[in-house]
């Protein structure tokens, strides 16, 4: 499989208005391949993802997104994710329609879409408000069999599923390891799958139960080194929890935010670059 | 630092550490929650299962993870899974022992809100959200919940119920279906509150040294009951205040390391 320029790659599998999971559970996430869909302006985008993070706080920030599917909205061990924040309590740079899930039930949900089912199944828990809601994720049933009292899931099949991974073979075969959060399940529920990879090797020479996505499901790669930074790639770099913290203060008010998407992605031609920028990178 | 040696925070993690007992499989929440958890692993619980909803089971993390997720947790894990297979394979199926739960508010019956503060469809602070708390609420055995205590957080009435203790209270929660016991203990920086056997609601069991129930008191935004029996807890060990200082001095050393990616050459 040929490696594209991640630009060549995102211009060609993320378009305005599309359903976009830029998956990775706490680790491998997607931040380059993040940027460059802020640097190329996309709108009224679906942002999916259990855990929204700094790259949706960034996105929705810089006004790409009109929607967002997601189960916790925070920044880890840190406070809030302000960007969020902003556009939920006071529309800003947009409004932002939000679908509420639980963790459990985003899992489900994307299980759901990787199974080919138009919904999956989980048992109902007790009253919560979040069933409550004008457009609740999940709708009660009775189990045909025992009548237990079960909630259905409605499927998510992204348009486009996006992921850092560790390795990509030369036949295009992707390598997770360490925290794989829903990124399998995201990856065959999308129609798309764009893959950013730390580094191009010949053989993958993993382990018989390994996490690895075959070329097949793959739409297109890119070799993108540090392309989860801040977050992490187990085996490559750790989590870079200082940045986590600083950026509870860059986030916070509309004019520091907006001076650094300026100066560290708009400004900026890759990702790369924009580590050099940090000091990160030699 | 009080007199006693110690701080409000310290004996909260040190009290809710000791609510843990050896060998139970605990389904953790980051924070106050994470620290108690590896409290208790390194000292009267070594063998407690710590599994974090990033996947990671049976993890011993050397410094406590900022997020949920951190490399920590994957290399020091007996085994790393899905997290589809964590929320239906673990909690789900039964086999999580104990829930630990924080949260922005909590009312008398133990509910949880992590939503919104205000109306949901104009909220005043948008909170994370739900996360996994709504289901290790109701399928862990029990739940504990760790939580300082100010008329803020402890409402009398939630913004919003995103998790559920003991519902309207009494036999409520039992006959919602819900399988775990729900909450066992809510661990304040006052003492610790714990259902009535029969009402359910929250009343003030335990404090710590040189705390008044007074205090506490006017710390809840509901009238609280104080229980029949009300105890005073032991202070820390200085076993476990030095491990819980170790742990927190180890910790911040490693957040504050810096990162460096190797980029390879130029082409």
């Amino acid at each position: 499989m040929p490696l594209l320029p991640l630009p060549v790659a995102i211009a060609a599998h993320v378009h305005d208005g599309d359903s976009v999971a830029l998956e990775g559970f706490t680790h491998l996430i997607p931040f380059a391949a993040g940027h460059e869909i802020i640097r190329q302006r996309r709108r009224e985008l679906h942002l999916i993802r259990m855990t929204p993070d700094l790259i949706y706080d960034q996105l929705i920030g810089m006004g790409c997104a009109a929607r967002l599917s997601f189960s916790w909205g925070g920044n880890p061990g840190v406070g809030s994710l302000h960007r969020l924040r902003d556009a939920v309590e006071h529309g800003w740079p947009r409004p932002l329609a939000l679908s509420e899930f639980t963790h459990a039930e985003l899992a489900v949900a994307y299980q759901a879409g990787a199974s080919g089912l138009p919904c999956g199944l989980m048992r109902a828990y007790a009253a919560s408000d979040l069933a409550g809601l004008p457009a609740p994720s999940v709708r009660a049933l009775e189990c045909p069999f025992t009548g237990a009292r079960l909630s259905a899931v409605p499927a998510l099949t992204p348009d486009v599923t996006i992921l850092h991974a560790q390795q990509i073979d030369a036949a295009g075969n992707v390598l997770i390891r360490g925290i794989i959060g829903a990124a399998k399940e995201a990856a065959l529920a999308a129609r798309r799958v764009l893959v950013t990879v730390e580094e191009q090797v010949e053989s993958l020479g993993a382990h018989m139960n390994a996490l690895v996505l075959p070329a097949a499901l793959i739409s297109a790669a890119s070799l993108v080194p540090g392309g989860a930074y801040p977050s992490y790639a187990q085996g490559y770099y750790a989590r870079d929890n200082r940045f986590y913290r600083a950026w509870d203060e860059i986030a916070r008010e509309r004019g520091t935010f907006g001076a650094w998407m300026q100066r560290h992605v708009l400004e900026l031609r890759d990702h790369a670059t924009l580590l050099r920028t940090l000091g990160v990178a030699a | 630092m009080s007199g006693a040696g110690y701080t409000r925070d310290e004996i909260m993690t040190v009290t809710a550490a000791r609510q843990l007992r050896n060998g139970a499989v605990c389904f953790v929440g980051i924070g106050l929650p994470s620290a108690a958890c590896n409290l208790a692993r390194l000292t009267h619980a070594p063998e407690l299962v710590l599994i974090y909803e990033s996947g990671t089971v049976g993890t011993r993390p050397v410094v406590l993870p900022l997020s949920i997720g951190d490399g920590e947790l994957a290399e020091t894990a007996t085994c790393i899974v899905p997290l589809p297979e964590i929320f239906a394979y673990y909690l789900q199926r039964g086999r999580v022992d104990v829930g630990f739960l924080g949260a922005a508010q909590i009312d008398c019956f133990g509910n949880l809100n992590t939503t919104v503060i205000g109306d949901y469809a104009r909220p005043r602070v948008r909170l994370p959200g739900a996360g996994g708390a709504p289901e290790i609420a109701t399928q862990a055995r029990e739940v504990l919940i760790v939580m300082k205590q100010t008329p803020r957080s402890f409402v009398p009435r939630l913004d919003f119920r995103t998790s559920c203790g003991y519902l309207g209270g009494a036999r409520e929660r039992e006959a919602s279906g819900c399988p775990g016991a729900g909450p066992r203990a809510v661990i304040t920086d006052y003492g610790v509150l714990r259902p009535h056997p029969e009402t359910r609601e929250l009343e003030l069991a335990a404090l710590y040294p040189g705390v008044t129930a007074t205090a506490a008191q006017a710390a809840t935004g509901w009238p609280l009951r104080i229980a029949a029996a009300l105890e005073t807890l032991p202070a820390p060990t200085p076993a476990e205040l030095a491990a819980l200082r170790d742990l927190e001095a180890r910790t911040q050393r490693a957040h504050a390391a810096p990162i460096h990616i190797k980029l390879p050459q130029a082409h």
